[in-house]
């Protein structure tokens, strides 16, 4: 029953997070890309489209990668080479991607779908209580753990991650130094919607293996929200996306026992939550300042 | 070959005008791209979308959709104008949805809770209670945002989740009308609480389109010959220079985004006396969300924002006739409404750069011109 609830949960948290890692990439090399529910849903549709076609849910997975990698391209070209206002910009590509993803989608509403399974290991996932927890999930929670390790190393191990966080500090000084910014941020961008395709894809494969019209239901706006939450850090995306995780399931559970409460108002609690969390964290701002990229949302022209 | 910006050493009137006619050109030409890969023939469907809903400016028979035109255009000019003055503060109020609801709720209250109570007085009380009720919803970010600095673009659209939900128990729950079969919604407004129709032989065209344009008209004095408008600028251009003038950016926030909410809720409460004449689980057809498109088309301009309120209407109605005439998906309304905006924003760098495609001999060239 415990070990149950926390696959469970685990199931929950891993689209935010891998949304979440994403995006923390694309804000700390100073672009603020508000279209991650967009580029969640193209994946998740896409994801869905190619796996039913094909009937493999592994290439079902890539489509949705590089779905939402390309449709990011759209966010960065307006962003990055005509310098467009980032925030309104990513707007419309979550409005375009929801507009798109269900006109794409409306053959598929109703047919059952294909769902990528669970690992099996003999002997390993038998053990008792803790098996299935770390020898039986399936292969996309392991990559969103793995993703955390690489992301956290990147930034803050590698010479590209600190390049990567300059261009996110300070443009100006970063193009001086012969920083190719422009191309930087691209590449991050692309991350980071190759990231929120394959989160939509895991909703449309693992998750609830079927098509529902805007069926990220504002996960991508979490996702959003983590990155704040987590003031930029890597593993604090991890603790923060399993904490709502927790706060979903629980409010799942807390309906399915019927407590009373109309399930429309524990619904609307991981809103809820979110909202409380983000005004927990900014209420300390030395805390945001030191983390926040100093350029973020910042629009940039190279001088020639 | 690559794409350099060369910016202007002023912003370009010219393009300043064309843009949007550009970006509605580019979109024109992107969907008839799109609707051709659904295997129809694009100039039927663009007919269907832009042209079929407005026979009925020579065609009496069909003059009943202009009157929808002006239905679908009410509240996204509405809401649009209340975000064009939080757009050009400088704060992004992305839940006018939540808003929009949150209006048609408060509205709600008296014709719901109290159906006995009938008298002429009812509906302007409904109003203000409307507004009152949008305007306290879109305080609830202003407050954060000023007092603990918390990002005011998720909080706003964290409400919209929070809102819908609540209307959907209001509505399946105590406010349930018993007498509804199993249909979730409130019991039907009596007819004190109706908006009126302006031309009733003629069409539903109710008052809500002339307070769309009443609130466009003052809107846009506001920001053009009152200083308050220039506070807005001011502080959304230069924060530094509106602290240095005295201006203060904490009010200013609860100014605009309590104008926008207050201008949602009208818009919600419209809604909901006006066509629906009863409060129910789908009041919003994404109006909250299309009047951002609205408001950039219109380049934040109250003005300009009624006429893109009326295309951006357009396309609702021509997906619904489309999708009749020729079977064209009305979700592709919605692909049609985000590619819009996509082709405005791209157009609005024309007006503060030079776009020069570079290729290889065009940079020797200037490379030469330099020495």
């Amino acid at each position: 029953m415990f070990e149950q609830i926390i696959i469970t949960i685990a199931t929950a948290a891993t689209p935010l997070l891998i949304a979440a890692l994403g995006e923390l990439v694309v804000e700390r090399s100073g672009v603020l890309n508000l279209g991650v529910e967009g580029m969640m849903v193209m994946g998740a549709v896409s994801g869905f489209a190619v796996a039913l076609t094909t009937g493999s849910p592994w290439l079902g997975v890539l489509a949705a990668i590089v779905v939402g990698a390309l449709f990011s391209l759209l966010f960065g070209f307006l962003t990055l080479t005509l310098v467009t206002n980032q925030v309104a910009t990513g707007l419309a590509l979550t409005l375009l991607g929801i507009g798109l993803s269900g006109m794409i989608g409306e053959s598929f509403v109703g047919q059952p779908g294909v769902k990528l399974g669970a690992i099996y290991i003999p002997y390993l996932t038998d053990i008792p209580l803790v098996g299935r927890l770390f020898f039986g999930q399936d292969p996309i929670f392991y990559l969103s753990i793995l993703l955390t390790f690489g992301v956290a190393w990147f930034l803050f191990k590698t010479r590209a991650g600190l390049t990567l966080r300059s261009v996110g500090d300070n443009h100006t000084s970063a193009h001086a130094l012969g920083i190719n910014v422009i191309g930087i941020r691209y590449l991050a961008v692309m991350f980071g919607g190759a990231c929120a395709g394959l989160a939509g894809g895991f909703l449309s494969l693992v998750y609830t293996p079927q098509w529902i019209e805007n069926m990220s239901a504002g996960r991508g706006w979490i996702a959003l929200a983590l990155v704040v939450f987590a003031s930029w850090r890597p593993w604090r995306v991890l603790a923060g996306a399993y904490l709502f995780g927790a706060v979903s399931i629980g409010q799942l559970h807390a309906q399915a026992l019927g407590i009373g409460i109309p399930s429309q108002l524990l619904s609307s609690l991981p809103y809820l939550a979110t909202i409380v969390v983000l005004v927990l964290i900014s209420r300390n701002r030395r805390l945001t300042l030191i983390n926040t990229p100093a350029s973020l949302g910042r629009p940039f022209v190279p001088d020639r | 070959m690559r794409v350099e910006l060369v910016k202007r050493p002023q912003h370009s009137a010219l393009f300043s005008a064309l843009s949007p006619f550009i970006a509605l050109g580019l979109t024109l030409v992107a969907g008839a791209i799109m609707f051709s890969l659904l295997g129809k023939n694009p100039f039927d469907a663009l007919y269907y979308y832009f042209i079929d809903p407005l026979t009925g400016i020579w065609d009496p028979g069909n003059r009943w959709q202009l009157h929808e035109l002006a239905i679908k255009a009410a509240p996204l000019i509405l809401i649009a104008v209340g975000l064009s003055v939080c757009y050009l503060s400088n704060n992004w109020n992305i839940g006018a949805e939540g808003q929009f609801i949150a209006g048609a709720m408060a509205g709600s209250i008296i014709p719901v809770m109290f159906p006995g109570f009938q008298s002429w007085i009812v509906l302007p009380l409904m109003l203000i209670l409307g507004m009152a009720g949008g305007a306290a919803y879109a305080a609830v970010p202003a407050f954060f945002k000023v007092r603990f600095n918390t990002n005011e673009i998720l909080t706003s659209l964290m409400l919209v989740y929070v809102a819908q939900l609540f209307n959907d128990w209001l509505v399946r729950g105590i406010w349930r009308n018993p007498e509804g079969m199993s249909f979730p919604g409130t019991i039907r407004f009596s007819e004190y609480a109706i908006l009126p129709q302006i031309w009733p032989e003629a069409g539903r065209a109710h008052y809500g389109f002339v307070f769309a344009l009443v609130a466009a008209v003052l809107v846009w004095f506001m920001l053009s010959k009152m200083l308050k408008g220039f506070e807005v600028k001011v502080l959304g251009q230069s924060p530094r220079a509106g602290r240095f003038a005295g201006f203060s950016s904490g009010r200013m926030v609860f100014f605009v985004f309590m104008l926008s909410g207050a201008l949602a809720g009208l818009a919600g409460i419209s809604e909901v006396a006006g066509p629906i004449e009863h409060l129910n689980e789908k009041i919003s057809i994404g109006y909250g969300f299309t009047a951002i498109i609205v408001a950039f088309l219109g380049r934040l301009n109250p003005l300009g924002i009624v006429a893109a309120g009326l295309i951006l209407a357009l396309t609702y109605l021509g997906g619904e006739s489309a999708q009749i005439a020729i079977g064209v998906s009305d979700k592709a309304v919605r692909a049609f409404q985000g590619m819009l905006l996509f082709f405005v924003l791209a157009c609005d760098t024309l007006i503060h750069y030079r776009v020069r495609i570079v290729g290889a001999t065009a940079k020797a060239e200037g490379a030469a011109q330099n020495v």
